[in-house]
This record gives C-alpha cells, sequence and structure tokens, in this order.
C-alpha cells in the first residue's frame, strides 16, 4: 500500500534539510538571532523564529543563538568555516548584510584567493529577501545581485520546497561561501511534495519548469510562479512560454538559458530586484553578447522601479514583477501580427 | 599580575623567546631596507618595537592554537612559527610564497602553523578568532585562539561585538590590543576616549590586563594566564599592550611628522630585546649566537625572494573557489 505523499511548506523544507545536514555531519554548526530561542529568558527554550524551530532538542550543543551583533557571528562562521566546521549562520533579513558586509565582502569571499587555496569557506549565510510581507524598505530587498557580483560567493535562491530543501543540503555540504535566499513570501506560501530522504540539487544547474518555444522567461525565486502563471495565460493566447528557473545565481547555468533561447529566439528575464547592475541586466546583457544571432527580438526585463521598498500596501504591491507585467513584456517581443492577435 | 622575573621559564625557552625577537626585528629592519631600494612592492607595515606582544603572546600558545593577526601582521606570524623564506617571497609576490604571491603582507596567512592571516581591514581578525574558537569548542579541542587588534582597530564595532560574542558563547579566545600610539598617523590622545580598553573589556565580562608590551615577560605572563584560563573553559581573556612602533604607519607613505621630538629615539632606548637581554639573564655569547643565525636566514630568505620566479599567469584564475 502506498503511503500518502508527504506535503511541506518551504519553511519546513528547510528545517528537514537542517536537521539532515546536522545528523549526518557533526561539523554542521547553526547560529543566529533566536535559532533557538528563549535564552535568558524565565519561560521554556525553543521559541525559535524560523526554520530551526524544534532542531535544538536533537541538536542541544550545535544550535547557537547569536545576539545582534551580525559582524562578529558571520565573521566567526569565515573563522570557523576555515578551521573546521560548516557553519549555517542566520541574516535573518538579506537587508542586515548591511552592518556585516566587510564579513562577507572582504572575509568571507577572499579569504581562499587571498591565501593562494590553502584554506577553504564552507559555511552558508541564510537570508530572507523579497516584498509582500508589509516590511517597509529595510526588510524587502532582493540583494542577490550584489552577492552575484563578488568573485568568490555562491549565490543561491530556491523557488519552491523540494529546491529550497536539495539545494540547502548542497549548500551546506559545498566547500566555498553559499549565500542562501529565502523568500519570505515562500515560507508558507509555497507547499509540495518533499522526499523525505537526504538528497542534493547541485548548485549552478536551472532548471526548464515549463517547455515551449515561442518565448523563453527565465525569472528568479518568487517570480517563477509568477512567470508559470503568464505563461499559463499566454498559453491560451496560443503562445507558448518556456519558463527557466536559474535556482542558483552563481554560479549561472547560461547554457540551459542559451539552449532555451536558440529554440524560442525571444528572451524575458523577471527579476525583483532593482533594475540597475542587477542579475537581469547581467542575463540580458550575457545573453545579448553572445547569442545575439539567435535572437529575433530585443531582450526585455521585467524588475522592480529604481526605488526603495514602500511600505503602504498599496504602493509595495506596485513594487514586483507579476503575472500581468510579464505578459506585457512577452507580447513586446513577438512580431505585431501575433500580438493583434492575441489582442 | 605579570614580574621581572624569568624564573618560570627555562634557559631555552628563553634564548628561543630571544631568538623569535630577534628575528622579527632582523626581517623587519631588512624589509624596511630593500623597501627604501625601491624592490618591494605594495603596502608594508612594519612591528619594530613591538615584538615582545608577539613573541610573549605567541610564546604562550602551542601547535594547533590559532591566531588571527592585522595588517602589521609579520610579527605575529613569525612568533607564530612560520617560515621566514616563504614570507619574504610573499612579500616579494612571488610563487612559493606563504600564499603563491596573492595575499602579500596584509594578507600574509599559514593556516598550517594556525596563522589564519593577517588582515586588511581594522578589526578583521577579531571575529574570525571568535570562528576558530568555536570550531575548538563544537569539535572538543582545547586549541586556544588569539585575535590580535591595533589601538585603532580597537574602535571598531566589530570588535566590541567580537567582545559580546566571546563571552555569550564563552569562547577559548583571548584579545590582545596592541597600543603603539598611533591609528595611522592619529593618537591614541585623540580617538580612543574615555577609560582603557581593558576596562571596555571588562565590561563585557571579561578579565582584562595592561602590560607593558616591550617586557617581555610581562607580556608572557600576562598571556599564560589568559591561554590557561580559555584552554581549561574558562571563556575570553583580553590583554592591552603598551609598545610604540620604530617605523612609521607603512613603509614609503610616512614622514612621521605626527611624532613628538625625540620620540623615536626614547623608544629604541627602550627596546624590547635589549630589556630582555637584561632580564632573561642572556650572555653575549647566547645573544651573538642567536644573531649571527638569524642574520644569515634573513639573508636567505631575502636573495631567494629575490631570485624567486613569479606566480603563472594563470594564477590569477586560481583559488576563487574549491569548486564553481
Amino acid at each position: 500500500m502506498t503511503q500518502p505523499q508527504r506535503v511541506l511548506s518551504y519553511l519546513d523544507a528547510l528545517n528537514e534539510a537542517l536537521a539532515q545536514e546536522l545528523a549526518a555531519d557533526p561539523s554542521v554548526v547553526v547560529f543566529g538571532e533566536d535559532a533557538v530561542g528563549g535564552h535568558g529568558c524565565d519561560g521554556t527554550m525553543g521559541h525559535a523564529w524560523g526554520p530551526t524551530r524544534g532542531l535544538h532538542n536533537q541538536f542541544p550543543d550545535r544550535i547557537l543563538d547569536a545576539p545582534i551583533t551580525e559582524s562578529a557571528f558571520v565573521g566567526a562562521a569565515v573563522g570557523a568555516a576555515a578551521t573546521g566546521l560548516r557553519p549555517v549562520a542566520d541574516l535573518l533579513f538579506v537587508d542586515f548584510a548591511g552592518v556585516c558586509f566587510d564579513q562577507i565582502l572582504n572575509q568571507a569571499a577572499k579569504l581562499r584567493y587571498m591565501v593562494g587555496g590553502k584554506a577553504a569557506v564552507p559555511m552558508v549565510l541564510r537570508c530572507m529577501w523579497g516584498t509582500g510581507m508589509r516590511r517597509g524598505a529595510q526588510h524587502s530587498q532582493a540583494l542577490y545581485s550584489l552577492f552575484t557580483h563578488i568573485p568568490g560567493l555562491k549565490v543561491v535562491a530556491p523557488s519552491n520546497p523540494v529546491d529550497a530543501k536539495g539545494l540547502l543540503a548542497a549548500s551546506i555540504q559545498d566547500d566555498d561561501p553559499v549565500i542562501f535566499f529565502e523568500h519570505k513570501l515562500l515560507y508558507f506560501g509555497s507547499r509540495a511534495v518533499v522526499p523525505e530522504e537526504r538528497y542534493t540539487i547541485p548548485l549552478g544547474q536551472a532548471k526548464v519548469v515549463r517547455e515551449g518555444d515561442d518565448v523563453t522567461i527565465v525569472a528568479i525565486g518568487r517570480m517563477v510562479n509568477e512567470a508559470l502563471a503568464a505563461a499559463e495565460r499566454l498559453e491560451a493566447e496560443g503562445v507558448r512560454a518556456e519558463v527557466v528557473d536559474p535556482r542558483t545565481l552563481s554560479p549561472f547555468d547560461f547554457d540551459t538559458v542559451y539552449a532555451s533561447v536558440e529554440k524560442t529566439s525571444r528572451l524575458v528575464v523577471v527579476d525583483e530586484s532593482n533594475p540597475r547592475c542587477s542579475v537581469a541586466t547581467d542575463i540580458a546583457g550575457t545573453v545579448a553578447e553572445n547569442r545575439f544571432s539567435s535572437l529575433s527580438a530585443a531582450v526585455r526585463t521585467v524588475t522592480g522601479p529604481h526605488a526603495p521598498v514602500p511600505f503602504s500596501p498599496a504602493l509595495e504591491d506596485a513594487f514586483p514583477p507579476n503575472a500581468d507585467k510579464i505578459v506585457d513584456a512577452v507580447r513586446s517581443t513577438l512580431p505585431s501580427s501575433v500580438t493583434s492577435k492575441a489582442s | 599580575m605579570a614580574t621581572e622575573s624569568a624564573g618560570t621559564l627555562g634557559r631555552e625557552e628563553l634564548i628561543e623567546a630571544y631568538r623569535v625577537m630577534r628575528t622579527i626585528r632582523a626581517f623587519e629592519e631588512r624589509v624596511h631596507a630593500e623597501f627604501g631600494s625601491g624592490e618591494l612592492p605594495g603596502a608594508v607595515h612594519l612591528y619594530a618595537g613591538q615584538e615582545a606582544v608577539a613573541a610573549g603572546v605567541c610564546g604562550a600558545l602551542v601547535e594547533g592554537d590559532y591566531i588571527a593577526s592585522t595588517h602589521r601582521g609579520h610579527g605575529h606570524a613569525i612568533a607564530k612559527g612560520c617560515d621566514i623564506g616563504a614570507m619574504m617571497r610573499e612579500l616579494y609576490g612571488k610563487a612559493g610564497g606563504s600564499c603563491n604571491g596573492k595575499g602579500g603582507s596584509m594578507h600574509i596567512a599559514d593556516f598550517e602553523r594556525g596563522m589564519l592571516g593577517a588582515n586588511g581591514v581594522a578589526a578583521g581578525g577579531a571575529p574570525l578568532a571568535c570562528g576558530s574558537a568555536l570550531t575548538a569548542k563544537i569539535l572538543g579541542k582545547r586549541h586556544v585562539s588569539v585575535a590580535f587588534v591595533g589601538d585603532g582597530a580597537a574602535n571598531q564595532g566589530s570588535f566590541a561585538e567580537s567582545l559580546n560574542l566571546a563571552t555569550v558563547w564563552q569562547l577559548p579566545v583571548v584579545f590582545v590590543v596592541e597600543d603603539n600610539g598611533y591609528a595611522q598617523a592619529t593618537g591614541t590622545r585623540y580617538h580612543l576616549r574615555g577609560l582603557d580598553v581593558a576596562r571596555r573589556a571588562e565590561a563585557f565580562g571579561m578579565p582584562a590586563a595592561i602590560v607593558d608590551g616591550t617586557d617581555y615577560l610581562a607580556v608572557r605572563a600576562a598571556a599564560d594566564a589568559a591561554v590557561e584560563r580559555a584552554r581549561s573553559g574558562g571563556g575570553p581573556s583580553f590583554i592591552e599592550c603598551k609598545a610604540g612602533r620604530f617605523f612609521g604607519h607603512m613603509e614609503g607613505f610616512d614622514q612621521q611628522g605626527y611624532r613628538g621630538e625625540g620620540e623615536v629615539d626614547r623608544l629604541r632606548a627602550e627596546d624590547c630585546l635589549v630589556r630582555f637581554t637584561a632580564a632573561a639573564g642572556l650572555s653575549t655569547e647566547d645573544v651573538n649566537g642567536v644573531d649571527v643565525t638569524v642574520e644569515a636566514a634573513v639573508e636567505v630568505a631575502v636573495a631567494e625572494a629575490k631570485a624567486a620566479p613569479a606566480p603563472e599567469a594563470a594564477e590569477l584564475l586560481t583559488d576563487v573557489y574549491v569548486s564553481y
């Protein structure tokens, strides 16, 4: 008799990855603010905020609460990684990278290079990102472009629970520093059947999540769902969109994008971050540079605006790309006959 | 508190301490001369004058212990046992350097010796030392980590954060602030207000000592106590060492007009090497024997560094990642 398939939220998938990696490798250590929760309080322990909930019971010595001192504990993750641990530090909101950027930019990313390859920094820095939770300008950014820019770092941004579990496990097992982006709207909103066994999804491998041959839509993180919704609507108009989820932003699987563009000849890149010097412009520019002859239309990007993320729900909802904006961008890449037929 | 007595150290240990300090001095004096002749590239910060701090602190350490250093890191590296030949090649940016020429003076490191690196960012080493101390604690090893920090870096937020984190996590780490009087060309009287840094450290809940950084035996006694405390699970400690540097902040860029009249002469008159020789009761023969060996070793290091080939062009793109 087959068991009913088990559905996990994105948050629970991350929790399971952490638990399995902690169990498998005694050098894995997890810390951040409220990673245990309840230290120094009169009540009970274990009031973890997020994906570490419950883990301290199983691994009391390897889940640590950190004071709100990101420079110290992110830097400690670097030092620990370089001397034998596999730390998973939790920045909470990626916006807080501002207070510990030296530890990421100058220490974690460059240590191996500066010592001529005689050390490695196998650490993971987990962080929440993205709009939609009414958290305002300092808790809602999509800052992966900053980290993708920096040699020495790897950058991962899973779009669903299955990838979240497999990519987090792969990131913990990876010997380089990984900045791991978890979209906060996916934590509870994204649910899927997740395999119970320990598994990894290799870093640097994109996934074609929907096949089509009229246009390629590359979408990052939560935008994958918006791209799929757009593709559904385009299908009704007779336009078959292929949706590619890069899953990892550094290294970036350009080969999968190239192969798709060679087939479709059109590219729309969907990225929730600000538009300038972004992953979206990087993908668009790199494809234009290397597959110009495959393209039959200008590459389009659909991004947030060159503005901070506002608080007001009415304003915030206008910030990120959505299926409507993606459909419009796709239409703008199509010959006018197709566009007029569609409208 | 430290004493002037050499009683707890054996003769061999005293001669070894002298050898370490003398090696640092000879290395730095020679680098100063070589830089002056235009042969050395880059930013070089010399440690001469502060030798008793590196030697005294690292003298309290054993194999497996870690140090995280500063931009002024040659002395720490030598005191932790790094090879001066590889170090000199690194300063010249040559193949076979400590970091294959990719780090230079400001990033000189040798993980096999527990030297986690000089650091181009003030107080950059303090969080790293918390990390290596966490490794020892989690893996159940009795290794101690030392974070060296200058007086300028003692004002950094990451340093204060590290003091707190080390206390919260009860890490086996010793913070050593070296007050050489200047953050670049800005005096401690200006940039370091309020109480001594040691009092700041005490406020985070750890024992803190202030010692004369030109007195090897005083530094060593304080370091022995702090290291023993860390190794036995007692948590972090702090040592503030006051010792001036003989040279400027950085070779080639610092005319030292900010120094008072005769200041460097006074510092040289309090030379930690001379002071140690007397306190340790070393004979002229003891000293001369070490001096000759050390000078010869530095001579060989420089000659070999000059003759060494540059790194292969392909090295530009290696060691960015373990895999990518």
